[in-house]
C-alpha cells in the first residue's frame, strides 16, 4: 500500500497534500463512531506535506515513506501535541519536544496526522480504561478493538491512517492487529528507541508499526530502527532497509508450533490456525512441535515485573513538574471531591502539605487499574518481599528465555496464534483483572524474552459468538530469534501474499 | 488477605490517597492476585541467574553532555508547569 501511494506521489497523480486531506476527509467521517483518534495535528500535517510537495516538484528524490500519512499513539511525544496517554493526570500536558522515533519519522518525510487512544499508561487489553472515550472495532463496532494500543490499531483498520505506532509491553501492538485484522510489529528489545515514549515497564517496553500490509510494517520499521544515545537499551541495527528482505519464499525454513499453546486452543481458532499451519506446509516450511515448558509461568512472572516497573515508572506524575496538580483544580471540584476523598491514617487533615498533594493528585488524576498496579508493584518491591517477588521473578524469566533458546537450536521460527480469542465485547472482562490479563497469555512470553514477533492476519471466525457478516478477525504470531526481524517478516509476506 | 493496615502502608509507600472504600476494594483485588503469583512457588530456581538486561547488554555509556533548550525550550517545559513563579516550579512547603 505505501509502494502504490508513494509511486502515485512521484508519478504525480496526487500531491501529499491531497493525500492528507483525504485521510482527514475519512477521519472526519468515521471517526464520530470509531473514536480513534483523541486530538488531530491538521497544522504539521499539512505543514509537512507541502514539504514533500515541495521537493517533489523540485524533483528530488523522495524516501518511500515521505507524504504517507499515520497516526501516533498518544503515550509517544510529539512537539507541541497534547500528550495524555489516555490518563486525566496529563490532561493539558503539551510535549516540549520530539520522540526519538517521531524525529525520524520527520526526517523521513511522513505525515502525522494525529494522536491515537490508548488504554491508561498502556495498561489495558481493550483500550477501555482509556480517561477520555471508548475506541470501536471497525469490524464489528459492539466490540473492542484490543489494546492497548486501540485506536492505533483501529485507525489503521478503518483506513483513517496508512500506518501508525503503537507500544508493546505484554502484547498491546500483537492484540489489538489480531483483533482489528491489521498487521501489528514488536521489534526485539533494543531495536528502535524508546525515548519520549512514556514508559511502562521498562524491560519489556518497545515501539512498533500497525500497517494494513506486511511489506508495509518492514517499511515503517526502516525508518524507526537504530541505536540512540537518548536509549542506553536500543542497539546498533546499521542501515538495514526491512523491505528488501521480503523473498517471498521460506522453502525449508522449520517452523515449531509450541505444543503448551496449541493445548490453549479450540473451536474455529483452532481450526483457522491448523489451516495456516497446513498453508505454511505447502509454501515449503517444515513443521515442528516444541515445547516451552516454563510458558505456564509467564503470566505470574509478567505481573509481577511489570507492576514493579510501573511503580516506579509512574512516580513522577506526581503533581509537581507537569500534568494535574490537584491544588489548583478549581475551588468547587475540590470541595465535591474533598468529601470522597479519604484521608491515609495518620496524616495531617490540611491539603497545605506536599505529601497531601502528591496523595490526591494521584487519587484524583489516576484510573482504578492504573492505582491498582501501581499498590501491586508497590508492594511487590517493598522491605522484605523483594526476593520472594521481583527477584524470583527475574529468575523465572530467565527459564523462560532458556526454553527460546533452545528451541531455536531445532527451528528458525516460532508460529502460534496471536491470541487465543476473537475481540469481546465492550465491558465483558473490565471488571475482572485477572481475566482481561488471560487476553495477553500468548504474547507476554515474547516480551519477556525480547524477542521479536509479528501479528498477521490468518482469517476470520464466522460461526461462533455471533460475529458481524464476514467474520471476526484472527491473528497469526511468528515469533523470530533476536534481532530477526528479517525472518519473521518474510514468512508473514509470504503468507500474506499466498492467501 | 491483605490487612486494611497493610493497605494504608502501601497506599501511603505508593502515594495514593485511599478512601475507606478503596481499601477494601484493594485487599480484595489484590490479594486475589497476590495469591495467583504464588503459582512460581513450584519453580526451582537454584542456582539461575536472574535477567538484568534481556539481550545482554552491560554498561552502556555515552557523553554527559548538556543541551541548552533555549529560551523557547525552557518556555515549553515551564508551561507545563501546574503552578510557578519567578520562571520556577512552585511547590508546597516541604517541612
Amino acid at each position: 500500500m505505501i509502494r502504490d501511494l508513494h509511486n502515485k506521489l512521484i508519478g504525480k497523480e496526487i500531491t501529499a497534500t491531497q493525500l492528507a486531506e483525504q485521510y482527514f476527509d475519512v477521519i472526519e467521517e468515521k471517526d464520530g463512531e470509531i473514536g480513534a483518534y483523541l486530538t488531530l495535528t491538521r497544522e504539521l500535517a499539512l505543514a509537512q506535506a507541502k514539504l514533500v510537495d515541495e521537493k517533489i516538484a523540485q524533483g528530488e528524490e523522495i524516501n518511500l515513506l515521505a507524504g504517507i500519512p499515520g497516526a501516533i499513539k498518544d503515550l509517544i511525544l510529539v512537539e507541541g501535541v497534547r500528550a495524555t496517554a489516555g490518563s486525566k493526570i496529563l490532561d493539558n500536558y503539551v510535549a516540549p519536544y520530539d520522540a526519538t522515533v517521531i524525529r525520524k519519522l520527520k526526517e523521513n518525510g511522513a505525515i502525522i496526522l494525529g494522536k491515537t487512544n490508548q488504554d491508561e499508561f498502556a495498561m489495558g487489553s481493550s483500550t477501555e480504561t482509556s480517561a477520555y472515550q471508548l475506541t470501536k472495532n471497525p469490524v464489528d463496532t459492539t466490540r473492542v478493538p484490543g489494546g492497548s494500543s486501540g485506536g492505533s490499531a483501529a485507525a489503521v483498520a478503518a483506513g483513517e491512517a496508512v500506518w501508525s505506532l503503537g507500544t508493546d509491553t505484554g502484547g498491546s501492538i500483537r492484540q489489538p492487529a489480531s483483533f482489528c485484522g491489521v498487521v501489528g510489529l514488536k521489534p526485539t528489545y533494543g531495536r528502535v528507541s524508546r525515548f519520549g515514549a512514556m514508559a511502562m515497564a521498562s524491560s519489556l517496553d518497545q515501539i512498533g508499526p500497525f500497517t494494513k500490509t506486511v511489506e508495509d510494517a518492514a517499511i515503517v520499521l526502516s525508518a524507526l530502527a537504530g541505536q540512540d544515545p537518548l536509549d542506553a537499551t536500543s542497539a546498533q541495527s546499521g542501515d538495514k532497509k526491512y523491505e528488501d528482505f521480503l523473498t517471498g519464499d521460506i522453502a525449508g525454513k522449520i517452523i515449531g508450533v509450541p505444543k503448551e499453546y496449541v493445548e490453549n486452543l479450540e473451536g474455529e481458532i483452532l481450526e483457522i490456525f491448523q489451516k495456516s499451519v497446513e498453508k505454511f506446509k505447502t509454501l515449503g516450511a517444515k513443521i515442528e512441535t516444541i515445547s516451552l515448558p516454563h510458558s505456564q509461568y509467564a503470566l505470574p512472572v509478567y505481573y509481577i515485573l511489570m507492576t514493579s516497573e510501573v511503580s516506579s515508572n509512574l512516580a513522577k506524575f506526581d503533581g509537581i513538574k507537569f500534568g494535574l496538580r490537584i491544588s489548583e483544580l478549581e475551588n468547587e471540584l475540590k470541595a465535591n471531591q474533598e468529601s470522597e476523598l479519604g484521608r491515609n491514617e495518620n496524616l495531617p487533615k490540611s491539603s497545605k502539605n506536599l505529601l497531601e498533594t502528591y496523595l490526591d493528585t494521584r487519587k484524583i488524576g489516576f484510573g482504578d487499574e492504573i492505582k491498582r498496579r501501581i499498590m501491586l508493584g508497590t508492594y511487590a518491591l517493598s522491605a522484605g518481599y523483594y526476593d520472594a517477588y521481583y527477584l524470583k521473578a527475574q529468575k523465572v524469566r530467565a527459564l523462560i528465555r532458556r526454553d527460546f533458546e533452545k528451541a531455536y537450536e531445532k527451528v528458525d521460527l516460532i508460529y502460534c496464534p496471536t491470541s487465543p480469542e476473537v475481540a469481546f465485547k465492550f465491558g465483558e472482562k473490565s471488571e475482572d483483572p485477572i481475566k482481561m490479563y488471560l487476553s495477553d497469555i500468548f504474547t507476554i512470553s515474547v516480551n519477556l524474552a525480547g524477542l521479536p514477533a509479528i501479528s498477521f492476519p490468518i482469517g476470520r471466525v464466522v460461526k461462533e459468538g455471533n460475529p458481524p457478516a464476514g467474520g471476526l478477525p484472527v491473528g497469526g504470531q511468528l515469533i523470530g530469534q533476536w534481532f530477526d526481524e528479517e525472518g519473521i517478516l518474510n514468512a508473514a509476506h509470504t503468507f500474506e501474499i499466498n492467501q | 488477605m491483605l490487612t486494611k493496615e497493610e493497605i494504608l502502608h502501601i497506599a501511603t509507600l505508593a502515594r495514593i490517597g485511599v478512601s475507606e472504600k478503596d481499601v477494601e476494594k484493594y485487599q480484595h483485588d489484590l490479594s486475589e492476585i497476590l495469591d495467583y503469583f504464588k503459582k512460581l512457588d513450584e519453580v526451582n530456581v537454584d542456582g539461575i541467574e536472574p535477567i538484568g538486561h534481556i539481550t545482554g547488554m552491560e554498561n552502556v555509556f555515552r557523553t554527559d553532555r548538556q543541551v541548552d533548550f533555549g529560551d523557547l525550550g525552557k518556555q515549553a517545559i515551564m508551561q507545563n508547569a501546574p503552578e510557578q513563579k519567578d520562571g520556577y516550579v512552585k511547590v508546597k512547603s516541604v517541612l
